[in-house]
Formats: C-alpha cells, structure tokens, sequence
C-alpha cells in the first residue's frame, strides 16, 4: 500500500470542537528525509493538526500511519516512543530546571530504569544514568548551548530557548520531528542560524522535519515540499515555488478573489 | 589547605553522626523522658514529611489527605499485632507489608485523580483523607474491625533479637528505656528513607516528576507517561506514610481516628512548605522544628506563672497563634522556605539574573 519512503501518512483527518470544524479531510504524506513545510494563515488549524499528529488531541476522524503503522488514538508518550517528537509554538520547557536536566528528560523513553533500580542504584542504572547524561551533552552541543548546561532553562534568552526545546526533542530519538514555529520572534541572523541547524539535522541524524513557519523566506528556501491549510482544510501541497504561484493560496493570504 | 577542605565535609559528617547518637541522652539529661518522646516524634515526622515530600515537591501534586496512609500504616500494625484479633506477629513482617497496604491505597486514590489538578486535586486528596478517618471511625459494627472511636490499644512494642521496645533495659553497660531504642530505630529507618528520597531525586523517575510538576503537557512529549509516574508517585508517597503508621501504633501502643485527622495531613504539608519544599535538608529541618517548636511553646504555660502568676493565655491557643504566625512571616520573607534548594530560591526570589536577562533582550530589541 504505502511506499516504502511514505514516513508520515495522514489521510482525512479532521478534528471538531463543538460545532467548529478545525480541521476537515487533510490528507498529505512526508517522506523520509524531506523538510516538509506547514503554512496557512493564523487559524489556519496548523497547531490544530500538529496536535493531532502528536496525540494531544483525538482525531474526530481520519488516520494516521507513522512508518506504516497506525498511531490515532496513542497517548502522546506513545507516539513519542514510536519516533515522533515536537516542540511547542509558546515554548514550554521545564523552566526551573536546568538546560542539561530538560535535554536529560528527552532521554525518558529511550531508558527503562524503574524505580527499584533508582532507589538500589544497581549497576546498570548508573550505567544508564551515565549514558543519559553523555547523551544530554551531545543534543546541547548540536543545538550550541553545552556552556549552558547548568543554566535553569527559564533563565536563557529566548532564542537559546527554543534550541533548548529543539534538543529535548531530538533527546528522545526521533524519525520524524513537528516544529512549531520554530524562529519565531528571531532576527534574521538567529534565523539563517536555525535554518543551518535543520539542514544539519536533516543531514547527520537522517532526520525528517516537519515545520510550522509564517516566515515565507525559510520555508522556501529550506523546505522541499509545502502544504498551505486555510479555514482547516488542505488547499495547496507541492514545492514552495508551485505553491507560491497557486491562486488559492494568494487568494488565502490576501483575500479577496483569486487573480 | 584543599586537602583540609576536602577533609572537611567527612569531619562534619562525623560531627554529625556523633551528635544523632548522643541526642536522646542529651535530649533525656535536660528534659527528660518526654524530651526522648519529642525526638522520637520528630522522627516520625521526619519520614511523613520526607514521603509528603516526594508527592508535593517532586511531582507536584498537592495532596491534602496524606495522614490516611499514616492512618492505614498505623491500624494495619495494630490489626496484626494487638490482642484484638489474636494476631502477634513479628514487626519485620507487618512493617513491609503495612507499607505495601498503604502503597496500594496510594495507587487506589491515585487513579480516580489522574485527570484533576491544582485545587480539584487538593479537595479529593482531602476528601479521601476524611473517608479514612471517619471509615476507622465508624468500622466497629456490624464487625468489629477498628474498635470505632475508643481506638486500639495493647498494641505490641516492637521487639529485636529478644528485646522488647518496652520498659527499661541494661545494655552495653548503659540504661536504655524504651524511647531511647526507639529513637535509635527510628534514626535508622530515617536514614534509609533520606537515602531513597535523594536516589529517586537524582534518577529517571525523580527527574520525570520534576518534569511533570513543571509542565503536563511537555512532559507527556517528552514520552512520559503522566499516568504512570503520578500513580508511582502517590504509591511511594504512601509508603513513607505506612511505614510511619506502622512505627507509630508500635511506640504509642494506641491508636485512635482521632490522631489522624486533617490537622495533621495540614501540619506535614506546613512541614514542607516552611523547610523548602522540595529540597530534603529543608524538609528534615521543617520536620523537626514544627515537632519541637510547638511542645517548647508549651512551656510558656509555666512561664507565665512564673511571671504573672497565673496563666492568661491558654498555651494551646497560644501555640495555634505563634504558628499561624510563622507561618505568614515566612510566606512573606521566606515564601521558599527556611532551607530551600538552590533552584527553589532562584525561582522564587528571582532578580539578579532575571534582570540580566531582561537588560539582554531589551538591548536585542533596540538593535
């Protein structure tokens, strides 16, 4: 059925709150290694979806495969033991602890230590406990902040915040990561510095992105393909400069008739 | 002078270990047998604060019905060892198995509420904490399982190699009543629940509550199940709680529902909270002091005799008062605690660095 690449397969999904439709039948598939971008107007339903997919919400309809397998209807710390992690629009890290203990979170679902191997410290708790802290130094060292380590996470700036979320995320081994407007609020040096990170990501970790972004500029210039939500729905999906072109989606963004 | 330093910390620990051992003497020498009794409550509480601790302070949850596990701990000694069924066994098997009674509780008050937070879950905790007291309350009839109100007595003493927990004994040369080998059991078992309660602080499941009191929802993207841990943590909660219980029937001999009422559940949070919450040294300190400040304030009664002559201010009310007291003082100067962690402290008295920060991102505004 699915292609071997086919990572994320989402097929009509939709999601009501009372009478409000959210989202209806969004259907669209990432591949394996693709930065896939997700833009649509403010309400479009991108966080909506991005719920969805993470299992904060449960889907009024529709299905979703990761690698072939179905995950509506996991709990969330399922979905993120089966490879699938993200970050939040309004960062939400463990502000009052430190960046390192946020990072060794992210190790939570990749170790099994319970809690009589805690209390006895047997030894292959300490082993593990070792491995999650030399790990914890690995993601902040990718994302730039192991000088950071010790800092309590509420106490970075805003942009080091949001790389500190990056790297509790890719803490927990993902396949596929969802990134909630991940440069927002950034100058356009932090920008192009982020988007050097994901494509490093991309390339080291063979990671996949999916991506939330209203900066037009990166996700053309970073994504391989878009898709652009409107009122819920899927309205557009090809490469960002198809897209661009597409007369639905200028008329979303504008308003007003389609040229 | 580094390897002074370095000496240093074992010199203390030293220090420290010669001090816990000599205490009831000390304690017995000043004030006597009742100042021996205060220890051993202090210790008591040490524990129940210490298991509080782990519920309120690492995962966040505010439970307001804790003394019911200290209730449940308590009755399952008594039912196993008094005369009220006919049972006498040893205390090495009700102890594990009365903190085991009490983990299970703490799992059944734990599921229904998984989904409530905050205030919700204060008022079940309460609620829950209630039921038991007013079930041990009312569960002598149609049988006879708590002895109702008149509570539980001839409770067996716990007994060690042949020695029973009871009257006076001649060891190693020295006279040793009854509360003096208490203590030293006591101070032993604190001792392993300090050690626990600080392994769980620095593992997997600690640092998954901290994340889960800090952030629900992140938590459960970080692959946490929210679930699981929340039950664990009520579970090991409890059993803190029963192991205190069950200590408690065996060195008072006598349990009744009234020991376990609100009150207390409220005075081992207060515990908490006035040490620093989350931070063990402050919890053992917070532990100690609101055992022995409020037996000291009771020797106001005889200072106002001596004083004026006769006693003006009930010492109890007057007691109530001081404490309430405190604890509005400290809430204003001290809202972390008498003896926070570190990080407690920076959160709640913020500004240095905040401001640092705040002048960082001001600055990036401007450019």
């Amino acid at each position: 059925m699915c292609s071997a690449k086919a990572l994320l397969e989402v097929s009509g999904v939709g999601k009501r709150f009372g009478g409000l439709a959210a989202l209806s039948e969004v259907s669209l598939t990432v591949q394996a290694g693709e930065i896939y971008g997700l833009i649509g107007p403010n309400g479009a339903g991108k966080t909506t979806l991005f719920n969805c997919l993470t299992g904060l919400y449960d889907l009024s309809e529709g299905q979703i495969r990761l690698a072939g397998e179905a995950i509506q209807g996991l709990k969330p710390h399922a979905i993120v033991q089966r490879g699938f992690a993200r970050t939040f629009q309004n960062i939400r890290l463990f502000a009052n602890m430190t960046a390192l203990e946020n990072v060794m979170v992210g190790r939570h679902p990749r170790t099994r230590a319970g809690i009589l191997g805690s209390v006895l410290r047997t030894a292959a708790e300490r082993r593990e406990e070792a491995a999650i802290r030399e790990a914890a130094h690995f993601w902040l060292e990718r994302v730039g902040l192991n000088a950071k380590a010790r800092s309590l996470a509420g106490h970075l700036p805003y942009g080091a915040q949001r790389r500190l979320e990056i790297a509790r995320a890719l803490a927990t081994e993902p396949r596929i990561l969802a990134l909630d407007e991940p440069v927002a609020g950034m100058n356009p040096s932090e920008r192009r510095d982020m988007a050097d990170l994901f494509l490093r990501l991309r390339h080291d970790h063979q990671l996949t992105l999916l991506l939330i972004e209203h900066d037009v500029k990166l996700v053309m210039g970073l994504c391989d393909r878009v898709a652009v939500l409107d009122y819920g729905r899927k309205i557009a999906e090809g490469s960002p400069a198809s897209v661009q072109r597409d007369p639905a989606v200028i008329k979303a963004y504008l308003g007003g008739h389609a040229a | 002078m580094i390897s002074a330093l370095r000496a240093r910390p074992r010199l203390n620990l030293a220090l420290l270990a010669i001090l816990l051992a000599l205490l009831p003497f000390i304690a017995g020498e000043l004030i006597g047998q009742s100042g021996v009794r205060m220890l051993d409550f202090a210790l008591l509480y040490v524990l129940l604060a210490l298991g509080l601790n782990l519920v309120v302070g690492y995962a966040g949850l505010l439970d307001l019905g804790y003394i019911a596990f200290y209730a449940l701990g308590a009755y399952f000694y008594a039912w196993l060892a008094s005369p009220h069924f006919g049972l006498h066994l040893p205390f090495w098997m009700i102890l594990p198995m009365g903190t085991l009674f009490a983990a299970a509780f703490g799992l059944l008050l734990g599921a229904p509420t998984l989904r409530l937070r905050g205030d919700y879950l204060a008022i079940v905790t309460l609620g829950f904490g209630e039921i038991i007291r007013i079930f041990m309350n009312n569960l002598n009839a149609p049988v006879n399982i708590t002895n109702g109100p008149q509570g539980m007595d001839l409770i067996d003493p716990i007994q060690i190699a042949g020695v029973g927990f009871t009257g006076t004994h001649e060891l190693f040369g020295l006279t040793l009543p009854a509360t003096y080998l208490y203590y030293y059991l006591f101070l032993a078992l604190t001792l392993v629940a300090i050690l626990v309660a600080y392994r769980l602080q620095d593992s997997r499941i600690g640092r998954a509550w901290s994340a889960l009191r800090e952030d629900e929802v992140a938590a459960t993207a970080m692959g946490i199940n929210t679930r699981n841990l929340k039950l664990l943590a009520f579970a090991m909660g409890a059993t803190f709680g029963g192991l205190a219980g069950g200590l408690f029937a065996a060195f008072q001999g006598f349990i009744s529902p009234e020991s376990f009422n609100l009150m207390e559940s409220i005075l081992i949070l207060c515990m908490i909270v006035l040490g620093g919450m989350g931070h063990i040294p402050g919890v053992i300190v917070g532990a100690v002091l609101l055992t022995i400040l409020p037996e000291a304030l009771r020797y106001l009664g005889d200072l106002q005799r001596a004083t004026l002559g006769e006693v003006i201010v009930d010492t109890a009310n007057l007691r109530m008062l001081i404490f309430g007291l405190a604890l509005v003082l400290m809430m204003l100067y001290r809202p972390a605690g008498l003896w926070p962690s570190r990080q407690r402290q920076r959160e709640l008295t913020a500004k240095g660095e905040v401001a640092i920060h705040e002048q960082e991102s001001l600055a990036d505004v401007q450019r």
